[in-house]
């Protein structure tokens, strides 16, 4: 089975099962951190989420793709349920979560699966395969050892760690950083979560090995009917691996739309930057300079009024950019941009 | 993650560590026997005791084995006595006297004279006071008479006190005129080596009546570790010391550095102005200074070990180790398995123990065992300072004992020597070991 | 004369004593650079790149076993040369090293033009005034604005750290630059900018560069001259333009083929397995335990085999 062909159908036009409500909501979020200085005095906030909105759907693959210091981990790590957000929901299943705690929170964390970047650094050195993979299970109150055991065999059963009974006694260091991301996805997958975080699963593994991982979430995604979150700032590699993109820059989403849509007519000045930054194997570019846009993101304490991309912009309308944030402009159904090139005349 | 077997395997290619792991082995074997061998009350009981116990001693004598290194050989001290049966008692009974007769051989091999000759009596008799005669016999067979002297219930006679006899010798101290050749022959004094006899008669008017001698012979050496000024044989302070010090210096270690790990694993996780606020107080205690605070209170208070032991816990709580393990902490923290492990629900304090901390232990190990000379060392200072536990033999209060005695001054090296030497090696032991720890557990440091 | 290659390396090996056994890192490589070339190594996780970067600048760890081989440069073989020799003729004044993740190894409390200077002012015997003002020029060669020269390196961004590790090696106007995963920690945006500059140097100084990577997308906006490392050795040398269009060994066209394309609608394929441990590396072709194409000569190591100008290190091109 190619992968492609599963998903061939859902690549454009409006997101599939737009019909159902959403598994997991982003309403009108702004995640900001308080700057504090000589530790008493507020001299600011980072403004690292600023008005993000955006559904996901079950089963949905989506791309969230930005350079670093966009607000993509922070963005993360509040789906996650491990920041609370200043203002705006969460809502997940139908209940705001941004507001939980206690157990409710705990519930719904082992509803989500995260998959970090750093296969080594995610790994407690000190503990055994099988015991990390155990700490969940332990955590969320699985008292018997049988039952832990049974589903620590099943999920790295699910993926492909074989023979399993060896890798179980082993330490993180004696795997590859393949194998440990495997442990990573299988610790991710333990709880029977609903939705998989996947921080830059594989930017820190070997050009032939991340074909391999990102395969094997996708085939773990398909099979279990998965929604996955996918963070990354590899562009090359979102085609193949997930429906939706989202592009975030300073803190806010500036485009959003299906794989092929945004890939095949992108919109956003920023958007286009990255694809054409985005190298293929060609000799040719060694004789070419590429065009870059100058500068580089600003600052999410003080970010420029209007347009945060507007200092950068080499298509930008003096008066317009500079002064109103562009709201989100449908170019086409399911396809979203916020830039004010694309306001309908 | 080491296990026990294989840092063993690894300490092994360190020969200062097995050097130092030996060390420590003896070390822990003399301090599980000393409590077997020498019950702690009666250790203690020993050691505050006045010269009822000691008594056989001679005061200030270097160990016996400093003779090796003497080309004159100091005489040993030594003792002989009718109690213990090494000595046997003749009786002769007649009709309303008894005579008991008792013969001291011994061998005179030394280069020096003794300093002492006694001779302590213990008589059972009713009313009429026994009458001990003394009679000294030389290798070549002269016979000297020594003394005379009436027993009562308990009777010391210090031959080389005797002033008869010192006139009876020709002026001659007794300890001296009693080994001589020709005690007449004042300027060429010719010392005899042999088999002397020293012999008692006693007569007793009771027949019930019974009488013990011991004949003690002052030399100037005794023993393995000599004597101090109450004739007290160090090798009880050495021996008990030992298990004191040892102990002082593991819990104080061990305590201190897991509260350190606590203290600072709870400010770090928990932030905010609880991990302020300790970093206040460990601010604040880094400046207090240690000794003289622990010597107020020694002196003001209570020498008692086990307060200033609480003390110098109580002082060291909030020790500067807090900043550092703070700083590993906040690194630890940020790592991915911890996010990872807030991801999925796990609670702070399971993150604290079973997260955190864990990632720390190759660094307290060799801390802990670093530390411990530390703490030996400290209980040690306080003694000297004259603060130590007053009813307690430790090494410190060995050094105390020798300061306060002039010892270096009239060249008593041996007694400052022994507890010094002891400490040094202490010190040294876990210190290498603490450091081959280290290298093993950071290998950072190996400088590969 | 006129034949005569910036360098020139034959049969280089290095070596490493550790505990497990002896490492082959560098296992007999032999390949050659241009003047006013760049060469990419393209390599994986393991297959001795970075200390092939090593051998070349002789910046060795304490536990060597073997180096050996020939290291020509400008016609000179600086193998020989003694360890003082080496440091004063050779290293940065002659060929410099951007080290991986070079971005974290500037001295955190020094200034930036501080540690970009220092080069000039050891290698070159400058003034401290001459050293600051080569190194404000380079800096203006990398595009970093002038008023960071006083700034310390954690004010800077990733990429500007990077870009003032790369006038680091630029300032003594060394021939060759030896680059370790230069762009391997940085942004998509950061990246272009970085290669936009390199190439820029090489066309005003021309510079040489020896660019060691696993980003095969990327090392095209630099290559003229592909090398393919595996398992210590280089297993495929060629131009850029033929590489990148037909591949020549197994490996290298796997390794072309796990590149996900963004504007193509190829799915992209991975390797299965592993590669061998550089401690026993196996007999034969060390690729041939994961080579779709393997018969039974791969029992034996190939040789290398010049195909058209191209070297390939594979018994299928005999």
């Amino acid at each position: 089975m190619t992968l492609n062909t599963v998903t061939e159908a859902v690549k454009s036009g409006a997101p599939a099962g737009a019909a159902k409500p959403p598994l997991l909501s982003i309403q009108n979020l702004h995640v900001w951190f308080e700057l504090r200085r000589w530790g008493f005095g507020l001299a600011g906030y980072v403004r690292a989420v600023d008005n993000v909105n955006f559904d996901l759907h079950d089963g949905e693959a989506i791309a969230v793709v930005g350079e670093s210091g966009c607000g993509k981990s922070s963005l993360m790590k509040t789906i996650l349920g491990l920041n609370r957000p200043l203002k705006g929901q969460v809502v997940f299943n139908g209940r705001d979560i941004s507001k939980m705690t206690g157990k409710d929170l705990r519930w719904y964390r082992s509803q989500v699966g995260y998959v970090q970047q750093d296969p080594y650094g995610a790994l407690a050195p000190f503990m055994s395969i099988e015991r990390i993979l155990e700490e969940p299970l332990i955590i969320n109150g699985v008292k018997s050892k049988e039952e832990r055991q049974q589903r620590v065999r099943k999920v790295m059963e699910e993926v492909k760690l074989f023979p399993v009974d060896d890798y179980l006694t082993k330490f993180p260091h004696m795997l590859s950083g393949g194998q440990q991301q495997r442990v990573v996805i299988a610790r991710a997958m333990i709880l029977g979560p609903k939705i998989i975080v996947a921080d830059e699963p594989v930017s820190m593994l070997d050009a032939s090995v991340r074909v391999e991982i990102l395969k094997l979430l996708r085939g773990l995604q398909v099979s279990h009917n998965l929604s996955v979150i996918y963070i990354t700032h590899d562009l090359s590699t979102v085609r193949y691996f997930s429906e939706r993109i989202f592009v975030m820059y300073a803190g806010k989403l500036i485009e959003k739309g299906m794989v092929n849509d945004l890939l095949g007519n992108p919109q956003h000045p920023y958007t286009n930057a990255l694809l054409t930054a985005t190298p293929e194997p060609d000799a040719r570019n060694a004789e070419i300079f590429q065009e870059v846009p100058a500068g580089e993101p600003p600052s999410l304490v003080t970010p420029p009024p209007g347009c945060r991309f507007h200092p950068r912009c080499s298509q930008m309308i003096k008066g317009v950019c500079d002064v109103e944030i562009p709201p989100d402009f449908e170019v086409s159904p399911g396809h979203f941009s916020a830039c004010w090139l694309q306001k309908p005349q | 993650m080491k296990g026990l077997k294989q840092t063993l395997r690894e300490l092994g290619r360190y020969p200062s560590a097995v050097a130092g792991l030996i060390i420590i082995m003896i070390l822990l074997g003399i301090s599980i026997y000393a409590p077997i061998a020498m019950p702690y009350s009666e250790a203690v009981s020993l050691w505050r005791s006045d010269e009822n116990v000691w008594y056989r001693n001679p005061k200030f004598a270097p160990p016996a084995w400093t003779n090796w290194f003497r080309s004159e050989k100091l005489a040993t001290s030594f003792a002989m006595g009718t109690e213990d049966g090494t000595i046997k008692k003749e009786v002769i009974e007649g009709e309303t006297t008894k005579t008991i007769n008792m013969v001291f051989p011994f061998d005179f091999t030394a280069d020096t004279f003794p300093d002492e000759l006694s001779i302590f009596f213990k008589s059972n008799f009713k009313e009429k006071e026994p009458f001990a005669s003394v009679t000294w016999i030389t290798p070549d067979g002269r016979e000297i008479r020594v003394g005379d002297v009436s027993l009562g219930a308990t009777e010391t006679y210090r031959i080389s006190q005797d002033e008869k006899l010192k006139r009876r010798l020709g002026g001659l101290d007794p300890q001296m005129g009693l080994f001589v050749v020709d005690p007449k022959a004042k300027d060429v004094l010719v010392m005899q080596n042999g088999r002397y006899e020293l012999r008692v008669s006693v007569v007793s008017f009771e027949k019930d009546a019974d009488v013990d001698a011991e004949f003690v012979f002052y030399g100037q050496v005794h023993g393995w570790f000599g004597t101090d000024h109450m004739r007290r044989d160090l090798g009880v302070a050495l021996l008990w010391g030992t298990p004191i010090a040892l102990a002082f210096g593991l819990v104080a270690s061990l305590t201190t550095t897991v509260a350190h790990l606590i203290i600072a694993a709870i400010g770090v996780w928990y932030g905010g102005w609880i991990d302020e606020l300790i970093q206040r107080i460990t601010e604040v205690n880094l400046v207090i200074p240690f000794l003289p605070i622990l010597i107020m209170i020694g002196t003001l208070y209570s020498r008692s070990i086990f307060v200033l032991f609480g003390a110098t816990i109580l002082l060291s709580l909030f020790g500067g180790a807090i900043k550092s393990l703070r700083a590993t902490f906040m690194q630890i923290k940020e790592a991915p398995y911890v996010e990872a492990a807030r991801s999925y629900g796990a609670s702070n304090w399971r993150i604290i123990l079973q997260y955190l901390i864990p990632r720390l232990i190759p660094l307290l190990v060799p801390a802990l065992v670093t530390a411990i000379p530390g703490y030996v060392f400290l209980e040690a200072s306080l003694a000297v300072l004259g603060l130590g536990d007053p009813i307690l033999p430790t090494w410190g209060k060995l050094i105390n004992d020798a300061s306060s005695n002039g010892a270096l001054y009239k060249g008593l090296y041996y007694w400052v020597l022994e507890p010094a030497v002891l400490l040094m090696i202490a010190g040294l032991a876990f210190a290498m070991l603490g450091f081959s720890l280290d290298r093993i557990f950071n290998p950072r440091l190996r400088g590969n | 004369m006129a034949d005569q290659k910036l360098l020139q390396i034959n049969n280089l090996k290095l070596h490493f004593r550790t505990q497990s056994g002896v490492v082959q890192a560098v296992d007999g490589v032999d390949f050659e650079l241009d003047y006013n070339r760049a060469v990419v190594i393209l390599g994986e996780s393991g297959c001795g790149k970075t200390s092939l970067a090593k051998a070349i600048l002789r910046v060795l760890p304490r536990n060597v076993h073997t180096y050996s081989g020939s290291v020509v440069l400008d016609g000179t073989d600086v193998m020989p040369f003694s360890e003082e020799q080496f440091r004063h003729d050779v290293r940065w004044s002659k060929m410099s090293l951007v080290p991986q993740a070079a971005m974290n190894a500037l001295n955190p409390v020094l200034r930036v033009g501080d540690q970009v200077a220092e080069p000039a002012m050891i290698h070159m015997g400058a003034t401290k005034e001459n050293a600051l003002e080569m190194a404000r020029k380079m800096f203006q060669n990398v595009g970093v604005p002038a008023d960071f020269l006083v700034r310390y390196p954690f004010e800077l961004s990733g990429g500007m750290r990077q870009r003032a590790a790369i006038a680091m090696a630029l300032v003594t106007s060394p021939r060759l630059i030896v680059l370790d995963e230069p762009t391997s920690a940085l942004d998509l945006l950061t990246q272009a900018n970085i290669m936009n500059v390199l190439k820029r140097i090489k066309k005003s100084f021309g510079t040489s560069y020896i660019l060691i990577t696993h980003d095969i997308a990327t090392s095209s906006e630099l290559a003229d001259d592909v090398a393919v490392m595996y398992a210590g050795q280089i297993v495929e040398s060629s131009d850029a333009h033929r590489f990148f269009t037909a591949p020549l060994h197994p490996y290298s066209r796997k390794l072309m083929a796990s590149v996900p394309r963004l504007r193509a609608e190829v799915e992209p394929e991975f390797i299965t397995g592993q590669p061998p441990s550089l401690i026993n590396p196996p007999k034969g072709c060390r690729f041939a335990a994961r080579c779709s194409f393997r018969f039974e000569k791969c029992d034996q190591e190939p040789p290398v085999f010049v195909k058209e100008g191209r070297q390939v290190k594979c018994w299928l091109h005999q």
